[in-house]
């Protein structure tokens, strides 16, 4: 799957100099006996096809669902969201911001790449670049527009940036006209952009 | 330390731009590069506040002209040789020439699930009582450590609320440097666009914060 950009060889024969340089990394590290290639290939089937932003829509879809577990997500999310089966590394210390018809919340990590990994996976590349990273904290309705998103003027942006380990899941609002949807109807339109807060949940996706 | 990955606020890197459909990866060696990284760091060799501090201490123009994996990368082969697990020789060679340092553990398959489960925890007992509650006025110090710290430049004496008491955590600014865990309370602080940035309008910045980076508004 081309894109723009690079020039792609994915058969191996003309590496890159950087795909070069792991490859020859992974080797010495295996023959040294510090990694064992097993597990770096049970790490990336892990991230590429089981944890990623399904996850966070089912907390949100049973948020929206079920009263007790929206409150029990705003006074420990972190044990609410493991109810799910949803825990661990870059996720043991959650909080959920949820949005209302006046506040809209909206999550970056100025200085790294700061990602809650077990409700929403990997992040995107946007996620992790020098626009995004930058430009959030000074101008988040600007951010917004680049991802189509415009805000009433008077409804409150509160952006969070997470310099520590805590990572935080936004809650976004529920669609109107979705009275008896079941959870997974209701988790299949929450985007993982409606979770970091840089997209709304809606109804026609 | 005021470096490169310090970019809030900073301007004229362009708009957001969102790939549709994105791949999880999108290339062979960024899976490889990524999974050496968490592996390694599994060896417990050292912590995730050391490994950020290694990709953070980058020169300023490799670091804003490389990819998230590329630093990823760097940062891990300037952690294996501060710490003697590999030579500079075996890296360029990608053999071994030395024998291997012991380790506290090597990842293997089975275990993953498990410690990826785990997690890492930040949080810790208090040493002492929290300093502030939310409602609580602020302000940020204006301090420059020279290693690592989590303290935006943009925050910088600047007058904040407290928002919210996460906790004791592990303060990165020691934990960085083998200093131990020198735990100490997290605050959620919350600033007005207009204290920030001079902005109009009903918008607010959080950000999370250290005791040590704040101090009393008298």
């Amino acid at each position: 799957m081309p894109h723009d950009g690079h020039d792609h060889d994915h058969q191996g024969s003309e590496l890159s100099p950087v795909a070069l340089r792991v490859k020859a990394l992974e080797s010495l590290l295996v023959e040294k006996g510090y990694v064992d290639p097993a597990a770096l290939d049970v790490l990336i089937e892990t991230y590429e096809t089981k944890v990623g932003p399904r996850n966070g829509a089912r907390v949100v879809a049973r948020a929206w669902c079920d009263p007790d577990f929206a409150d029990w997500l705003k006074r420990d999310a972190t044990a609410a969201i493991a109810s799910l089966g949803f825990q661990g590394r870059q996720g043991e210390h959650m909080v959920a911001l949820f949005n209302t018809a006046q506040v809209h919340n909206m999550v970056v990590c100025t200085l790294c790449s700061c990602y809650p990994w077990p409700v929403l996976g990997l992040p995107p590349v946007w996620y992790k670049s020098p626009p995004y990273r930058s430009r959030a904290v000074l101008d988040p309705r600007g951010v917004l527009a680049d991802f189509g998103v415009k805000l009433p003027e008077d409804v409150e942006v509160r952006v969070w940036d997470s310099t520590a380990e805590v990572r935080y899941l936004v809650i976004p609002l529920r669609p109107a006209a979705t009275d008896g949807w079941s959870e997974e109807r209701l988790a299949a339109m929450v985007s993982r952009d409606a979770v970091i807060g840089t997209g709304l949940a809606k109804a026609s996706a | 330390m005021n470096g490169p990955q310090d970019m809030g606020g900073m301007m004229g890197f362009g708009p957001v731009a969102p790939e549709a459909g994105e791949p999880r990866f999108h290339e062979e060696w960024e899976r490889r590069a990524f999974a050496l990284t968490l592996a390694m760091g599994a060896t417990g060799t050292w912590n995730i506040d050391a490994s950020r501090h290694a990709r953070e201490t980058l020169p300023p123009l490799t670091y804003w002209s490389s990819s998230y994996y590329e630093i990823w990368l760097e940062g891990l082969i300037k952690l294996m040789g501060e710490r003697g697990l590999v030579s500079a020789d075996e890296i360029r060679t990608g053999k071994s020439a030395e024998p291997p340092r012991g380790v506290a553990r090597v990842l293997k398959a089975d275990m993953v699930a498990g410690v990826l489960a785990k997690g890492g925890p930040a949080n810790r007992s208090a040493p002492a009582p929290a300093r502030f509650k939310p409602g609580d006025k602020i302000r940020i110090r204006n301090i420059h450590p020279q290693g690592h710290t989590r303290l935006p430049r943009y925050a910088h004496d600047h007058a904040g609320e407290i928002v919210r008491v996460h906790g004791c955590h592990v303060f990165p600014d020691s934990s960085a440097h083998g200093k131990g865990d020198d735990p100490h309370w997290l605050y959620a602080v919350r600033f007005s666009v207009r204290e920030l940035w001079g902005h109009e309008g009903p918008d607010h910045v959080h950000i999370d914060l250290w005791e040590p980076y704040l101090e009393a508004t008298p």
